[in-house]
């Protein structure tokens, strides 16, 4: 044969993708899985909440592959969950059995089983701090033991007061089937199952600053209560056999969040006034993700409770545009060759300058 | 770690191929599936790639082109990615292959009825320019209500003076559903009619698989009097190979300066040059 | 049951009600405050309306605001869905379908065909970014033509036959005032020449000498092309301008009809002889 491919591509390929591996090692120091598991532990909560994917070690795994680029450690363990036949659902799970290690509410100063700060870097002052050295760090063991009134794994929840209070009636209970979006693409108008697994998978950095433009004008535009924010470990059973027989299988962490939103009553009362009443935006993430689980109550409740035009209550404008992978992924193939397609742009600018030079 | 043949999980690929056959029997319906995500990025090709990845088999010959080319860096990646975890034998010849999975082209050689051509779609509505609601636009598809795309072309020609669409030009499925043919250029629309192979058009982000069957009418969204027209390449001939009347590739001399072409699609501009008698 | 030789258009017990019902309130005999049910908060919007509008003529519906003479327009028009009542057109299956039990897609297809809307606020009616020409087009497309040529000859004829300069086809309505605005809306209500153009409150808001524009418009294209027309107003003057026959409404039901002059002239009905004698 005379002529041949030129395997350009193929070259430039193989060239670049060695490049980049060489130079993420090139200064010599070696990380290990193990240390970014014992020590990243707030990236690993805000990845796996992203990925929808509970596992500490692949998410630390991830984040070293990605040298700690968020997106991509996320795209990772998608891809991977892609992989992944899905074996059981778990049984439903009931927050109210979680082995809570934080609990904080911010519109009632006693509440039952008490406030419970925990860990957290609320009240860290965000110096930069040259001298981080755990050496004399105590294990995480000699926390546990701090003695406290309630059992920890049923302490009462605060929605219970409200309702108690009458100041909230509860939903019926709901007992169909969730939609899975991971297994049927979400159909609009959309199901609040698909909706709130959407916006748990959200980026955290879009969920955040849709959260923020709901309640600072454009939608509810208020300022929620926070009922109670809690942290702690849910225990998750299946049932394979459906014999009602079910297994535990571990515990995740999870961060849930009640957001009391003062709104109306639907109904009106028999003089036909209208009564006030608060109503329920929630929040709920895989791992110690709290600004994040607080911004999807107030999304839950945006699109629960449209206000107008606000973007904020248009379920498409909210699910198709929250998702880390899909925004990243489209943003970035703009870089991608498109050179056909720019030849037949070419093609109409230069028809309309003829028409019109004319 | 150990991959799956052709990656996905079983489970996955079967939604896809049940997806798939309901796509072929409704030509032009866009079918919502539960797109998976892939090792390579949304935007990317997942939707091509995931209808490829759950119809290959051990005896399948694989060709993978972008811009025309099999040596495109994202045709080499995506085809990298196949191979890796099918082990399945590649081509570069059109006729070759079983099938073809392909970004904003269709080869200029005529599918065989033992094709797949599979089409990668960044937008498969065809409607979101004039409508951004996906609830809207699926109910005007039902309605088979279309108004708003001739409109936007008749705006055009109101505007400009002509059709200002480039591609991506919409085209209407078997007298029924209007679509997106994907980002190809409108040269390659009228390949799209009463072809001999099956071609599947597969949007990953926006998780939609559509189809056009062998030997189905497609035609584009046109005016009596303003007929439809590919991009025109008429007093243009192809620098290295001499061919005319195909897509070409407009570039630029770094020596003279000056503006010459080349055939876009460069497999099928080998195969005439190794031609006997070939032009050149 | 079809539509009699001399009717365009005919309705039966046509209802809307917001709310399940009761079995109280589904009475027809049924004692409701104002159009809502004492037992169940139901709201009657319409109840049980029935009425033919004759070729060639224009019905009037008169009422209050919360009348539902809105709400009528609207069912007539699919852009709300009946809750019960029956509904035909002579010119769809020569007025022997019920419409109201077509598919979206046939309903979709008689407004584009056989009806003509002119909303109270040309938002609704009007794609406001879009040229004049082009918004007349949208209805020419949406009944089949795909002819621009065509197009621009009848969205120039309709356009000077209500007064807009020619020189403005290409603005979009937008940059238009509200009187001009209605106009483009009913040239492109008549573009397409349907036999049935329903007006709600097309010219309230307008300035009183635009006001007698508009209405001296319809009038003479009612005249030429021998429409037939429902016109709701809750100005007694324009029913009386422009109707032949005339209904009142009130509290979702009719409460009275006939002739335009015979009611006012003679109101029977408590209601119509406050509404007649307020504008005396």
């Amino acid at each position: 044969m005379g002529y041949v491919a030129v395997k350009g591509g193929t070259k430039a390929i193989q060239a670049s993708v060695r490049m980049y591996k060489d130079k993420q090692h090139a200064a010599g120091y070696e990380i290990e899985v193990e240390h970014i598991k014992a020590n990243m532990n707030q990236l690993i909560n805000q990845i796996m909440s992203e990925a929808s994917l509970y596992d500490r070690d692949l998410a630390a795994l991830s984040i070293l592959q990605a040298e700690g680029n968020m997106e991509e450690a996320v795209f990772l363990l998608r891809a991977h969950r892609s992989t992944l036949p899905r074996l059981h659902y778990s049984t439903v799970t009931n927050t109210r059995d979680m082995f809570v290690e934080r609990r904080v509410s911010a519109s009632f100063k006693d509440i039952p089983g008490g406030q419970i700060l925990g860990a957290s870097p609320d009240f860290t002052h965000r110096l930069l701090d040259d001298d981080q050295s755990f050496a004399g760090n105590k294990t995480a063991e000699a926390y546990t033991e701090i003695p406290h009134t309630h059992a920890l794994d049923a302490l009462p929840k605060v929605i219970d007061y409200l309702e108690q209070e009458g100041l909230f009636s509860k939903k019926p209970e709901d007992d169909r089937e969730p939609d899975d979006i991971t297994k049927q693409s979400i159909e609009f108008p959309s199901s609040r199952s698909e909706r709130l697994q959407s916006l748990t998978r959200g980026q955290t950095g879009a969920v955040t600053s849709l959260g923020y433009a709901e309640i600072r004008g454009y939608g509810y535009s208020s300022h929620p209560n926070i009922g109670e924010v809690r942290v702690g470990q849910q225990p998750v059973h299946i049932d394979p056999f459906d014999t009602g027989d079910a297994y535990y299988i571990g515990d995740i962490e999870l961060t849930e969040v009640e957001a009391f939103m003062p709104a109306d009553e639907d109904d009106m009362d028999d003089l036909g006034n209208t009564e006030k009443t608060f109503k329920i935006g929630y929040g709920l993430t895989f791992g110690q993700n709290e600004t994040k689980a607080i911004a999807m109550s107030v999304l839950d409740y945006s699109l629960e409770h449209p206000v107008g035009d606000a973007a904020t209550s248009d379920d498409e404008f909210v699910l198709l545009h929250i998702d880390s992978v899909e925004s990243t992924g489209f943003i970035s193939h703009l870089k991608l060759p498109h050179y056909v397609t720019f030849q037949s742009v070419l093609d109409r600018v230069r028809q309309t300058k003829g028409e019109h030079g004319q | 770690m150990r991959q799956n043949f052709a990656f996905l999980d079983e489970h996955s690929k079967k939604e896809i191929r049940r997806k798939t056959l309901k796509a072929i029997s409704i030509p032009g319906y866009q079918v919502p599936f539960a797109s998976r995500e892939l090792p390579i990025a949304r935007g990317w090709g997942t939707g091509g790639l995931q209808l490829t990845l759950s119809l290959i088999g051990q005896a399948d010959i694989l060709k993978v082109i972008d811009q025309g080319s099999d040596e495109s860096v994202n045709a080499v990646n995506i085809r990298r990615l196949i191979q890796d975890t099918t082990g399945v034998k590649d081509t570069i010849h059109t006729d070759a292959a079983t099938l073809i999975q392909s970004r904003h082209r269709i080869p200029e050689v005529p599918l065989k009825p033992y094709q797949i051509l599979v089409l990668q779609v960044p937008l498969p509505e065809p409607l979101r320019p004039v409508e951004p609601s996906e609830r809207i636009t699926k109910q005007l598809h039902a309605d088979k209500e279309y108004s708003g795309a001739w409109l936007r072309l008749f705006e055009q020609i109101m505007r400009y003076g002509s059709i200002t669409d480039d591609a991506d030009y919409p085209v209407l499925v078997d007298g029924r559903y209007v679509m997106a043919p994907s980002p190809i250029p409108r040269f390659d629309n009228p390949k799209l009619e009463d072809n001999d192979g099956l071609i599947l058009l597969g949007a990953g982000r926006e998780k939609k698989i559509y189809a056009v069957p062998p030997y189905t009418k497609v035609a584009s969204l046109a005016f009596e009097d303003h007929p439809f027209e590919v991009e025109s390449f008429d007093d243009v001939t192809c620098r290295e190979s001499g061919l005319t009347g195909v897509y070409m590739d407009e570039l630029i001399d770094e020596t003279t300066g000056e503006t010459y072409y080349m055939t876009n699609d460069t497999s099928y501009m080998i195969e005439e040059m190794n031609k006997e008698g070939s032009v050149k | 049951m079809k539509t009699a030789d001399n009717v365009a258009l005919c309705v039966r017990n046509f209802s809307k009600h917001y709310g399940e019902g009761c079995a109280y309130c589904m009475e027809s005999d049924a004692v409701l405050d104002r159009n809502i049910c004492p037992e169940c908060g139901t709201i009657h919007a319409c109840s049980d309306i029935s009425f033919d509008l004759h070729k060639g003529e224009i019905l009037g519906i008169v009422g209050e605001s919360g009348s539902g003479k809105s709400t009528l327009m609207k069912m007539l028009y699919f852009d709300q869905e009946a809750s019960s009542g029956e509904y035909h057109l002579a010119d769809f299956l020569d007025g022997e379908a019920d419409v109201l039990k077509l598919s979206s897609r046939q309903k979709r297809q008689i407004r584009n065909e056989i009806l003509g809307m002119v909303y109270q606020n040309p938002v609704y009616g009007l794609k406001m970014d879009f040229s004049a020409i082009s918004n007349i087009a949208e209805k020419l497309i949406a009944s089949g033509s795909r002819n621009v040529g065509d197009m621009t000859a009848t969205g120039d004829h309709f356009l000077g036959k209500v007064n807009i300069p020619l020189n403005r086809k290409f603005d979009p309505p937008v940059n238009f005032s509200g009187g001009m605005q209605q106009r483009v809306q009913i040239a492109k209500a008549l573009s397409n020449y349907p036999p049935i153009l329903l007006l709600d409150e097309v010219t309230t808001g307008l300035d009183l000498s635009v006001q007698a524009d508009v209405l001296e418009l319809i009038k003479e294209i009612q005249r030429e092309l021998g429409i037939s027309m429902v016109v709701v107003s809750h100005d007694l003057a324009i029913i009386r301008m422009l109707c032949d026959r005339t209904m009142v409404m009130l509290n979702g039901s009719v409460i009275e009809a006939g002739i335009t002059d015979q009611i006012l002239e003679d109101p029977q009905h408590a209601y119509t002889q406050q509404l007649v004698y307020s504008i005396l």
